[in-house]
């Protein structure tokens, strides 16, 4: 439990540390932020292999962070700086660092795709037994690069896993005005490819339900289809919450990942004084990260 | 041992050597190995490699180059083959913001060796979706290299020069150039990418030629020697990156030069090298650059606007005549249409 805690805490102290000092200006990369999704990628990102290999978007911190814990090569991309993980040539929206088996974000929605189902033919023409997660939001879905690649990876039956982060929105566009159908995992399901989706926000559920995708590919030789919904807690790009803008409303409770599982944890006996060591520490770690990128020429 | 083989046969031979060579290199794309063989350049690979290193795929251009990439980015060496270049623009998104980004953008992280082949017109009434070149378009990209080879000897070397790269390599082939025959060494061999050829050396005027218009400049220098006017042919072979020194040396010597280039003129290829000619020798010239290349029109497809669409060795030989201000040759006994007869259809 305290291991995936202090993961999504990871990501959650960063993102937190990004809001603060993004006023300064001195992070000049568009963000796009992570929050609500810590449950969604820390579950999946733990039920991989290290070998595993992951690809995102441009709303990847939380990828990059639970793939990576490089907490100074991402402050150091934020801010621009040589000791970023991608020399400073990627920013918030192109996080890469292939010796940790993130084969990079992309910024164009859906492109990313099939550069994972390349990643997964190679691993099956090798048989390396390595398994190729390509993460996506439900904009993604709207792409032709979706269909093209969920198709070509039934025929050829790669081993890859599609990661479906479902906030319900594509910028400002609820998907009610975008999709000309009812239920995206229906349609999958008629693709050879394995489906699954939980609306749960426990990284618990979300880590056992991965699991089981992950475990369906080696036992089927299908890819499967993994819908993760969750709540995304601030504006499409930059910092803040957008609740007054009109297109969508503030809900009564927000599912906000981070507290539903520390209290799960108070709630299964967990110290809370044990938590907040744990969270100090993180916490610490990210200021000298942001410390350190600041300092750097 | 060199022998004379096609251009087609020189493409096959080094495509099936590269993946004897290297377990790493595959091919794919529509029609790649189905009973065509994207006019015989894919001959015999599946039945010697099999359909798990020489596969067709759906007809989803964009995320097929994607799946090249991610391949590449993985240790793998793609050859991706478009049998109509004007199939490549669907795949625009991944090329241009994808595999041309990716070593850079990534601080070098990751090379991405992939080839990507696609044949270039003219055909037979191929109109305007078939018989696109597109080469200033790509080679407008950083990070992409473009090489369009027109011998049999070009063939081979830069295509094995092109999966031997670290990095994306679109490799141009023009459909009527695939008959052309000429010795092939039997052996792998390398044309480095971004090293230039003189066809024929000569004294009086340049010609720079692109793939097929390097025939029709050859056409065209046969005819002016009679005129007692020497040609040099320089055939950059690579459009990026671009032999500008081999262009300087020749264009310095003769102090003349026309840019025959197989694409339309503006914004094109030729603009560019003209551009580089009058920074680099501008003193060293006699008269202005001439450029000549396709109407500014969508390709037709009858047989007549065809003809007058694409340039030939008479347009050169109109042009030598402005130049060195000759009186108007006789040249209604030459056939300038001989290649172009040659091919019956239907693709």
């Amino acid at each position: 439990m305290l291991d995936l805690y202090r993961l999504m805490y990871l990501i959650r102290s960063s993102e937190i540390s990004v809001q603060k000092h993004y006023n300064e200006n001195e992070m000049k990369t568009p963000m796009h932020m992570s929050m609500g999704s810590e449950a969604a990628v820390v579950g999946v990102c733990t039920s991989l292999n290290e070998l595993d290999q992951v690809l995102g978007t441009y709303r990847s911190h939380a990828l990059y962070l639970a793939k990576t814990k490089d907490i100074n090569g991402f402050f150091a991309e934020m801010y621009g700086k040589q000791a970023g993980c991608c020399n400073g040539r990627a920013g918030s929206m192109h996080l890469m660092k292939k010796e940790f088996n993130h084969f990079g974000s992309s910024a164009i929605v859906g492109t990313n795709i099939p550069v994972a189902a390349g990643l997964a033919l190679s691993n099956k023409m090798k048989n390396n037994g390595r398994i190729a997660a390509s993460f996506f939001g439900d904009g993604a879905l709207d792409e032709g690069s979706f269909w093209e690649t969920l198709n070509f990876s039934c025929v050829q039956k790669l081993p890859i896993l599609f990661v479906c982060e479902d906030n319900e929105l594509a910028v400002h566009a609820h998907k009610k005005e975008r999709q000309g159908y009812s239920s995206i995992d229906k349609i999958v399901e008629q693709f050879d490819c394995n489906v699954y989706n939980t609306k749960s926000i426990d990284v618990d559920t979300i880590f056992e339900l991965s699991n089981f995708a992950i475990n369906s590919i080696r036992t089927t030789g299908h890819p499967s289809f993994l819908r993760l919904e969750y709540f995304r807690m601030l504006e499409h790009v930059g910092v803040k919450e957008d609740f007054n803008e009109g297109y969508r409303d503030k809900p009564n409770n927000v599912n906000d990942p981070v507290l539903f599982y520390r209290l799960k944890m108070i709630n299964n006996d967990i110290k809370e004084h044990t938590i907040k060591e744990i969270e100090e520490k993180i916490d610490e770690q990210v200021y000298s990260g942001i410390m350190f990128a600041k300092c750097l020429e | 041992m060199s022998r004379i083989i096609t251009y087609c046969e020189a493409l096959c031979e080094a495509t099936s050597q590269c993946m004897e060579e290297d377990s790493s290199v595959f091919i794919y794309g529509i029609g790649v190995p189905d009973h065509k063989k994207i006019f015989g350049s894919t001959n015999g690979l599946v039945e010697k490699f099999g359909k798990g290193r020489c596969f067709d795929t759906p007809l989803s251009e964009d995320s097929m180059l994607g799946i090249g990439l991610g391949a590449a980015m993985n240790g793998l060496r793609p050859i991706n083959v478009h049998i109509r270049v004007d199939f490549l623009l669907l795949a625009m998104n991944q090329l241009v913001n994808m595999v041309s980004n990716i070593r850079y953008s990534s601080g070098e992280q990751v090379e991405v060796p992939l080839v990507i082949r696609a044949v270039i017109g003219r055909g037979w009434g191929q109109g305007s979706q078939h018989s696109k070149i597109l080469q200033s378009i790509f080679a407008h990209i950083p990070g992409l290299k473009v090489v369009m080879p027109t011998t049999p000897y070009d063939a081979k070397g830069l295509l094995i020069s092109a999966i031997h790269d670290n990095g994306p390599v679109i490799i141009l082939e023009h459909r009527w150039l695939y008959w052309q025959h000429g010795d092939v060494p039997k052996e792998m061999y390398e044309i480095p990418i971004g090293k230039g050829n003189i066809i024929k050396t000569g004294t009086d005027l340049t010609i720079i030629a692109t793939s097929w218009m390097c025939v029709e400049a050859f056409h065209a220098a046969k005819i002016l020697k009679n005129y007692n006017i020497n040609v040099e042919i320089v055939d950059p072979r690579s459009i990026c990156p671009l032999d500008i020194d081999l262009i300087i040396q020749s264009v310095s010597k003769t102090k003349k030069c026309i840019i025959i280039d197989n694409d339309w003129v503006y914004c094109g290829f030729s603009s560019e090298v003209s551009s580089q000619i009058y920074e680099k020798c501008f003193n060293s010239l006699d008269c202005p650059i001439v450029k000549i290349g396709f109407i500014h029109t969508p390709c037709p497809t009858s047989r007549h606007l065809e003809n007058k669409f694409y340039p030939n060795a008479s347009n050169i030989i109109r042009a030598v005549e402005k130049i060195f201000n000759l009186s108007s040759i006789d040249l209604s006994k030459e056939d300038f249409y001989a290649h172009e007869n040659k091919f019956m259809g239907p693709f």
